[in-house]
């Protein structure tokens, strides 16, 4: 039998961006797969270029308007790192509290309101709150707490203001952290509350074998530092990330050779920030992943939900434990004068590792920018997945094969407004050997 | 409660964008599954998968117009909307995508893509407006949920959103935060920026950026002598303009006062 039939969305829902998805069935085999990246380009890497370095924070955000603190924290590390700064305890202990802010919103977004009623088959939250009406508003009311922590130290949720480069213009009076604490207690118990429901849920049976890679500092959970590390023994400093990924690249592209699941990818995100640092977990989240076994889970990729749901408490605790900390009378920033140079830096963004790099003047302006964004970084991965998901699913009506497809898609809580200027490599892609991200650094 | 076949029927659109005007309402999180009881939910990707066919009662539109497709698109969404509102700084004047419209975007395209020949995009970025007529523009980068939701109420009661129009300034006043560029010395586009934000930037002690993009009447060139009294020079002053809403005629004479190389 040699049926051909050809799956196609043409516009994912539920999805940040605009994404479609394209799969191509002979018989039982599948002969192709792109999921595409079809949201138009807006060259920030380009207009970057003259702007002062002290910008960078402000006009990055606005790539994503779903994780702006993760392109804020990566552009002041990157600036920091270029004039030669680093912030003291103190601020950094704030940074990590709005990223918490962040994850904690984002995580809670994704995971309820867009990626559960896959699970339950719902078209929508909304929907899901019609039969299921509380686990719908404990997520809100998380989400919320989430959005009160970056809208008290960022002055709003989505593009923060309150952010530059050595700190913050202000530091909120301690009284108002404190009753941001009340709200995140009270988000923590009501959402471990939803642990069994959670793991109730049902989730298809899919084993693949990618490769993580996250930050990991050794003392803490990663937000802004660490040594990039992966699964298959990737330990390097982030200054040295272009080079790596080069060479995981190479690496791949030859030991996974012949192999079904393509050579050259890896994941970052959730499930690879658990894996690799699972040690480094708060309390409840770490039994909540040991509970679950995480880990063990790790290979299937609709597990990331539990993922997400083991670092939004993981987040909460987080940031409760940095507003019992706060140093009083701490300096909102120290001085940072541009020097000429190069700066990078990684954080963790929620749906993984978002990676600046900029070359900037004497005069602090910028000459170079290059953002490499966590979707673009996990596209090869999510075709990867896609091809295991429908190969082992074709019995399945066209309409069913393609809700698993766009349910195998959600699972990486795609960022496609971020991913956008990785357009090329989707297209380089037909008939030649994929790169992960090398190709577009080499072609600087 | 209204039958469900009579609850109006809201779209969300989206073009170039970062997604964050569109966030919003999700964000929402006391008041989202209210507006969900009173509008029907017909078109938001990214909230839900179920579609419902047109015309829509109401259609809100995030970002610019960047590509052939989309410039086809709208007028498509307009022919379907009964009320069109444009959210956001992408969709009210461009969006910070918009640099390019003064810039070479071929040069752009050069630094940005190995294959630039792969890439379907128009030499400019645009404002809906400036493709389909538009019954109100909110403004915003992003815009304000507060706001948001008094423009989907006053669309649902049948009556004018009350928006107001006067500058950053006079928000500085009611929640009496003193004035940073009189007090600190701090530059500052209060002035010249419409209201809306609650006039953020000045209570975490810096300057406003001018994400609401100009007020109605807006005199940047009056601001510009202040800003250099304080020391900002001339590329600084621009760049100042430069950022979300750098195609806003009124910003945009202030942003680009000369020809500059590669200007159109």
């Amino acid at each position: 039998m040699t049926e051909s039939r050809t799956i196609t969305v043409d516009a994912l829902a539920r999805v940040e961006g605009e994404g479609a998805l394209h799969l191509a069935i002979e018989g039982n085999r599948v002969t192709d797969v792109k999921f595409r990246i079809v949201e138009p380009p807006r060259f920030f890497e380009a207009f970057l270029r003259g702007r002062h370095f002290a910008e960078a924070p402000d006009i990055t955000a606005r790539i994503c308007g779903i994780c702006p603190v993760a392109y804020q924290m990566s552009a002041v590390h990157a600036m920091e790192s270029a004039c030669g700064v680093t912030v003291p305890q103190p601020i950094r202990a704030l940074r990590r509290l709005l990223y918490c802010g962040e994850w904690i919103e984002s995580h809670v977004l994704h995971a309820f309101l867009l990626h559960i009623p896959d699970f339950l088959g719902y078209p929508d939250a909304i929907t899901l709150a019609g039969d299921h009406p509380d686990p719908v508003k404990a997520a809100l009311t998380v989400k919320k707490a989430g959005n009160a922590i970056v809208r008290l130290l960022g002055g709003r949720e989505i593009h923060p203001v309150n952010v530059k480069v050595g700190g913050f213009y202000t530091i909120p009076e301690r009284a108002r952290f404190d009753a941001l604490a009340e709200d995140l207690g009270a988000a923590l118990d009501l959402l471990t509350g939803y642990a069994d429901w959670i793991a109730a849920l049902p989730y298809p049976e899919i084993r693949r074998d990618t490769p993580f890679l996250a930050l990991r500092q050794g003392a803490e959970y990663p937000y802004c530092d660490g040594r990039l590390v992966s699964t298959d023994g990737i330990d390097a400093p982030v200054t040295d990330y272009e080079r790596v990924i080069e060479e995981v690249h190479v690496a791949h592209s030859t030991a996974l050779q012949g192999r079904r699941l393509d050579g050259g990818s890896y994941l970052t995100g959730p499930m690879a920030r658990v894996v690799l640092n699972a040690d480094l977990l708060t309390p409840k989240a770490k039994a909540l992943a040991d509970g679950w076994d995480v880990e063990a889970h790790a290979t299937n990729p609709f597990r990331s939900l539990q993922a997400r749901i083991v670092e939004t408490v993981f987040a909460l605790e987080e940031a409760l434990a940095i507003i019992a900390a706060l140093a009083p009378d701490t300096e909102p920033s120290v001085p940072v004068s541009p020097q000429a140079g190069v700066g990078c830096a990684a954080t963790e963004a929620p749906r993984g590792l978002l990676y600046h790099r900029y070359e900037i003047g004497a005069d602090g302006l910028i000459t170079a920018a290059t953002i490499v964004p966590p979707t673009s970084q996990n596209q090869q991965a999510i075709e990867a997945d896609l091809r295991v998901v429908a190969e082992g699913a074709l019995d399945l009506d066209d309409l069913s094969l393609r809700d698993l497809c766009e349910h195998t898609i959600r699972n990486y809580d795609p960022c496609i407004s971020c991913a956008t200027h990785f357009l090329t490599l989707t297209v380089d892609r037909k008939g030649r050997p994929r790169a992960v991200v090398p190709s577009r650094l080499r072609g600087r | 409660m209204q039958p469900r076949s009579r609850r109006p029927k809201l779209a969300v659109w989206k073009f170039a964008s970062c997604d964050g005007c569109q966030l919003t309402l999700l964000d929402c999180e006391d008041e989202l599954l209210a507006v969900a009881g009173q509008v029907e939910i017909a078109h938001f990707l990214e909230a839900t998968k179920a579609v419902v066919a047109g015309p829509y009662d109401v259609s809100l539109v995030e970002g610019s117009i960047t590509t052939a497709d989309d410039a086809a698109r709208i007028r498509a969404i307009r022919r379907q909307s009964r009320r069109l509102i444009a959210i956001g700084a992408c969709a009210n004047w461009g969006g910070i995508q918009a640099l390019r419209n003064m810039a070479d975007v071929d040069a752009y395209m050069a630094q940005v893509y190995a294959h630039p020949e792969y890439i379907d995009t128009l030499e400019t970025s645009t404002a809906i407006a400036d493709h389909v007529p538009v019954d109100f523009e909110l403004r915003g980068c992003p815009i304000d949920k507060h706001q948001l939701l008094e423009v989907i109420g006053a669309l649902l009661a049948g009556r004018r959103p009350a928006i107001p129009h006067h500058s950053v300034c006079v928000e500085c006043k009611r929640r009496g935060t003193p004035c940073v560029m009189v007090a600190h010395g701090i530059p500052c586009l209060g002035p010249v920026t419409q209201a809306g934000c609650g006039a953020i930037c000045p209570a975490y002690g810096r300057g406003c950026y001018g994400c609401f993009g100009p007020m109605e009447a807006a005199h940047p060139a009056a601001l510009t002598g202040e800003l250099a009294a304080l020391g900002v020079d001339a590329p600084a002053q621009h760049r100042l303009f430069q950022t979300f809403n750098a195609a806003a005629p009124a910003f945009q004479a202030a942003a680009y006062p000369e020809p500059a190389e590669g200007r159109r």
